[in-house]
């Protein structure tokens, strides 16, 4: 240890304020860019499923049952 | 390789080589003004014009530096070991400030010759060391340091 | 050569080899970055001069290397991206531009902060931090164009010229201290000579540049994979990724 005790340590001669700031700032910032680049991931993945269910869920629906359905639909509607 | 992309690379290179020239030369052109500060040999040959607030840079020399006990003015010698030019200020220096190490001075340059500073910043050079290690190098390079005085045979006892 | 050449270009193939890759650049980064910055913090002997506030060299100079190294691996991809039309080279460009911007501002803040005690100025015009400057405004416009042109072709080919334009700034930042005068001091550590300064504190500086470079190596291939699924989210194999919910 460069130090005697934690209290010169973190004061480190007056000089503390500058030293910790920066590794302060340093940790926020590369923090945050993890943060934002796994949550940016998360949602890209999270849409494109949404996505993904909804066509192959309308995809089974036009391809069994929709001109049954548009017909029916049709049918309703002029009644 | 396909003589698309060969001439594509060509292009790349001709883009790359033309900004790389047309940048050289303009820092080339402004290099007068992309120097931050003047050093002492460029103000005693007359290049760095009077009365204009510009910044001199170089050495304090060792032994010059006299402070006025009364006030905060300092006066000191910016040497770069050609010629040098004498400074005075009045304010708080920084914590670098010391007999041997760099300076640069903000400030304007008057008729005789004495540059009166409004901000001294300390220029520290690339060198880091332990406070230990300096001061061994002090001692050895002050001479004081005798030849037998730390060997191996003393160590070994 | 030329056939790995050509695999590098595949997106799957990449999303792949980058899966296998990121836990190990994570662990090692981490690892590195850790041992060399608590060493540097700690236990790393303080200087002569500037007693303790030169402990910040072990943040500022992995970031002011990363961010100039970061921008020359840009403009090689941007020259790939040029010549060859390569998507992953555009998608490299793209993806690590805002880690180099952060990482160019880190190099500024903790530089200024250490600045002022020592050299009694948070900041000057010096060359050296004002192509640094440059460097961060180039960051910021390699975003900014790439956000703005909306077409994949075109939107490629202006931010890789952008980007190509911008690499004669790389030899100013590097060679500012010593054509020019600087308040700056010229660089500690040269590729010729040893450095100057004691092992206690060129090993843990060592130690944190290397980690930050695996760590950097973690942030492109994590943002390069995300980019990848937005590109390529109409092929077979993403929506099967997608589907099956991994990674």
């Amino acid at each position: 240890m460069a130090f005697d005790s934690l209290a010169a340590f973190i004061a480190m001669e007056g000089h503390g304020p500058y030293v910790w700031t920066c590794y302060g700032v340093f940790v926020l910032l590369l923090g945050g860019l993890v943060y934002w680049s796994l949550r940016q991931r998360r949602q890209v993945i999270a849409a494109q499923r949404r996505e993904l269910s909804r066509a192959t869920a309308s995809g089974m629906a036009a391809s069994q049952n929709a001109p049954a359905a548009s017909f029916t639909r049709v049918k309703v509607s002029q009644d | 390789m396909h003589p698309i992309r060969k001439k594509r690379l060509t292009i790349v290179l001709f883009l790359l080589a033309g900004i790389a020239v047309a940048v050289g030369l303009t820092t080339y052109a402004l290099r007068q003004n992309i120097n931050l500060f003047y050093d002492p040999s460029q103000i005693a040959a007359g290049d760095a014009p009077l009365d204009v607030r510009i910044r001199a840079g170089g050495m304090v020399e060792e032994g010059s530096v006299q402070r006025d006990p009364e006030s905060l003015k300092v006066e000191f010698r910016v040497t770069d070991f050609n010629s040098s030019v004498l400074v005075e200020y009045t304010g708080i220096l920084p914590d670098l400030f010391a007999e041997g190490q760099g300076v640069v001075a903000m400030g304007r340059l008057n008729a005789s010759g004495r540059f009166v500073a409004d901000q001294v910043l300390a220029k520290h050079d690339e060198n880091y060391m332990p406070p230990e290690v300096a001061e061994a190098l002090e001692r050895a390079s002050a001479g004081t340091h005798k030849a037998g005085d730390s060997g191996g045979p003393e160590t070994a006892y | 050569m030329w056939q790995l050449f050509h695999k590098l270009g595949s997106p799957k193939w990449f999303f792949g080899i980058a899966n296998r890759l990121m836990p190990w650049l994570l662990l090692g980064g981490v690892a590195l970055l850790f041992a060399g910055l608590i060493w540097g913090l700690a236990f790393a002997p303080q200087d002569y001069l500037q007693g303790n506030s030169y402990r910040i060299i072990f943040i500022h100079v992995p970031s002011a290397f990363l961010a100039q190294s970061v921008y020359i691996m840009m403009a090689v991809a941007a020259a790939v991206t040029l010549v060859w039309r390569m998507k992953l080279a555009d998608v490299f460009v793209k993806s690590v531009a805002p880690v180099g911007a952060v990482l160019t501002f880190l190099a500024l803040f903790t530089g200024a902060v250490w600045g002022k005690p020592t050299w009694g100025t948070w900041w000057i015009w010096d060359a050296r931090l004002t192509s640094m400057l440059i460097l961060l405004f180039l960051y910021f416009g390699v975003i900014a164009l790439g956000a703005a042109i909306s077409d994949e072709k075109s939107s490629a080919r202006a931010v890789a010229v952008l980007v190509l334009v911008g690499v004669v700034n790389i030899p100013i930042i590097k060679y500012s201290v010593e054509w020019w005068n600087t308040l700056h001091q010229p660089a500690t550590f040269k590729l010729t000579e040893k450095p100057s300064m004691p092992a206690e504190m060129w090993v843990p500086l060592l130690l944190s540049v290397l980690g930050l470079y695996l760590i950097f190596g973690w942030f492109a291939c994590l943002r390069m994979q995300t980019e990848i699924l937005i590109r390529e989210r109409r092929t077979r194999w993403v929506k099967e990724l997608v589907l099956a919910g991994r990674s």
